[in-house]
């Protein structure tokens, strides 16, 4: 029997709370941080009313390392490869929203050539990470191996781009106020283009082995329903905002870079449960094979580095500045402000997959202890931008 | 029918399962050790120093500025710089490391000190396998470690050593044009001062010791430049 009491905060509008049915004892039970479903070290202290959920407390930081601080104490220049290390899934997302709010403080321009390859990158990541995190998520209910290989399948081939141009899988750093730090050549792009005509059949084998497997189905839909004014409330973004059916997508609202000019689809789901959450991320893969046909199309020839912008001995002049993007997981916003020396006065991230998480207990309340794992799994959370 | 999406997704992994035995592309694995796949031209892993010629020490491009060190995000170079001098690459009069070590448990493989280093000296290899049991010492990489040829440079980026030979030719001729330009110039204005001298003192003798000071040949000031 679920009652619901009051809503805890007031005009906070969230999910009423459980009280337990009086039956029995209540179990206190710790998962994590070492739980292989919580994608890192993190912890949920879950107080259960048999395998009802009746609180839910996320604890974290184990995996804090400091992020903000340090990049206080260094250069500009060398905060970006820490960038990396935020959301070690997508590097080159990080990279890029870091690079924006430099360059918005500094008045710094990027040549066509640069932002191209920006967008180009910024979608194979989104690729590869919605691929990946759909592949954890069927993981985490229980398919073990199969779907989750299928994903990094495709994965390994972006992956092969990346350490290509960039030098490194995971940790790209690769791009710098200004630009980006090396030219793709033909060859690269071609290789580009051969993997993103690819992209359509995997989805499609990816949705032919699952979307309609009525074990999932079963498992998801009216899971972890996430009500748009409470996702709008906790400032919840990225899929799992859109998932609720809320129409907010960074690319198409601040139009960063050039997002303007390629035409795609905002995909919006309805229930704001898991299934929807699942089949967004999939819907967006083949929304992102759509802006990568367009800019491998029409990428310009020239400069890929603004000439005046320095590498040794970057001071801009005392400001702040803001500068966010639409990351795989939500918007990813960093904060500069720059006092005129070598290093920022402040610097603070914005992470989606932090703010995102705040809202699990609400989605936790009332479902089985079962379900705290698929919905955890599909907030899509890495713990590196979470701890910082 | 219940169960008809089960059985879809089925014949698809079926297909992937037979597929594999029939086409190469499916079988996406590398077993490691005994196989290993060609890493990409720009694969970075570690930097390396950079000596020109057969003797690594005094073929080192690096001159001990102590730039990578200072910019270096996690602060793994470590940089002692010599007391006396000694030509470097181009011929001019240089400090050099007397220490110079990576702490390669520390590094990050980020390229900064690289992108940062001027004199082109810092590079990254692409020797990933360091694995051994002393984690403090067998990891700090001292010179002597780091010090890697001009040839093996070649050898691992190809197209960018070439970039940078290039470069450096060019810095090089341009720094011998310079050197023979500015000793050219003290030659011609020591032989003009001379020349004077000697008009002076053939006009008023008792002024030539005065003048001889200014005839006197000029050291030259860049140390020859090494062309």
């Amino acid at each position: 029997m679920i009652t619901p009491i009051l809503a805890r905060q007031e005009g906070w509008n969230r999910q009423p709370e459980i009280v337990p049915d009086g039956e029995g004892e209540l179990l206190e039970v710790a998962m994590g941080p070492h739980h292989p479903s919580t994608h890192g070290v993190f912890r949920m202290d879950v107080t259960l009313d048999g395998e009802r959920i009746i609180k839910l407390k996320p604890v974290f930081g184990y995996l804090h390392r400091n992020h903000e601080q340090l990049g206080e104490t260094m250069s500009y220049l060398a905060i970006m490869p820490y960038t990396d290390r935020l959301d070690y899934f997508s590097s080159l997302s990080n990279n890029w929203g870091y690079a924006l709010a430099v360059e918005k403080l500094a008045g710094i321009q990027v040549p066509e050539r640069a932002e191209y390859l920006r967008v180009i990158l910024a979608e194979l990541t989104r690729i590869q990470n919605h691929a990946s995190s759909v592949g954890f998520l069927i993981q985490d209910m229980g398919a073990s191996g199969t779907p989750l290989m299928y994903a990094f399948k495709e994965r390994e081939k972006i992956l092969d781009l990346f350490e290509s141009l960039t030098g490194s899988r995971m940790m790209c750093n690769y791009m710098r106020f200004g630009g980006c730090r090396v030219d793709t050549t033909a060859e690269w792009l071609n290789q580009a283009r051969k993997v993103v005509a690819g992209i359509p059949a995997f989805a499609d084998e990816f949705e032919a082995l699952l979307t309609t497997n009525e074990i999932l189905m079963a498992r998801t839909q009216g899971t972890g329903i996430l009500r748009p004014d409470l996702a709008v409330n906790a400032g919840i973004t990225g899929p799992l905002l859109r998932a609720s059916g809320v129409n907010y997508d960074i690319r198409k609202v601040d139009r960063y870079g050039i997002y303007d000019r390629f035409d795609f689809k905002v995909p919006l789901g309805e229930h704001g449960d898991v299934y929807d959450r699942f089949m967004l991320r999939l819907l967006e893969l083949r929304q992102s094979v759509r802006i990568l046909e367009q800019a491998l199309k029409d990428i310009p020839e020239g400069p890929i580095m603004d000439p005046k912008s320095k590498i040794r001995g970057f001071r801009p002049k005392p400001g702040e500045a803001y500068g966010r993007i639409e990351a795989p997981k939500g918007e990813l916003g960093f904060y500069v402000i720059s006092d005129g020396t070598g290093n920022p006065y402040r610097y603070r991230v914005r992470p989606p997959s932090f703010v995102n998480l705040t809202i699990l207990e609400d989605m936790c309340l009332g479902q089985n202890v079962a379900d705290v794992v698929l919905i955890l799994g599909s907030i899509d959370i890495v713990l590196g931008e979470v701890d910082r | 029918m219940l169960g008809e999406g089960i059985i879809k997704g089925m014949l698809e992994t079926a297909r992937n399962f037979a597929g594999s035995y029939v086409s190469k592309e499916r079988l996406i694995t590398v077993q490691y050790p005994e196989e290993r796949e060609a890493l990409p031209e720009n694969a970075r892993v570690f930097p390396f120093l950079v000596y020109d010629g057969p003797e690594w020490l005094p073929g080192l491009r690096c001159v001990a500025c102590q730039i990578c060190e200072k910019e270096c995000p996690p602060k793994c170079i470590y940089i002692d710089k010599s007391a006396d001098k000694k030509p470097d690459a181009a011929g001019k009069p240089q400090n050099y490391p007397t220490r110079f070590d990576i702490d390669v448990s520390v590094c990050m493989s980020c390229q900064i000190c690289v992108e940062v280093c001027p004199f082109d000296a810092i590079k990254m290899d692409k020797q990933f396998e360091y694995s051994t049991d002393d984690r403090f010492g067998g990891l700090l990489l001292d010179r002597e470690k780091l010090a890697k040829s001009n040839e093996y440079y070649h050898q691992i980026h190809p197209v960018e050593a070439n970039e940078v030979d290039t470069r450096l030719a060019e810095e090089r001729a341009a720094a011998a044009a310079k050197a023979k330009a500015a000793a050219e110039a003290a030659a011609a204005k020591a032989a003009a001062a001379k020349a004077a001298a000697e008009k002076a003192a053939a006009e008023t003798p008792a002024a030539a010791p005065a003048a001889e000071k200014p005839a006197a040949p000029k050291p030259p000031t860049s140390g020859g430049g090494g062309a």
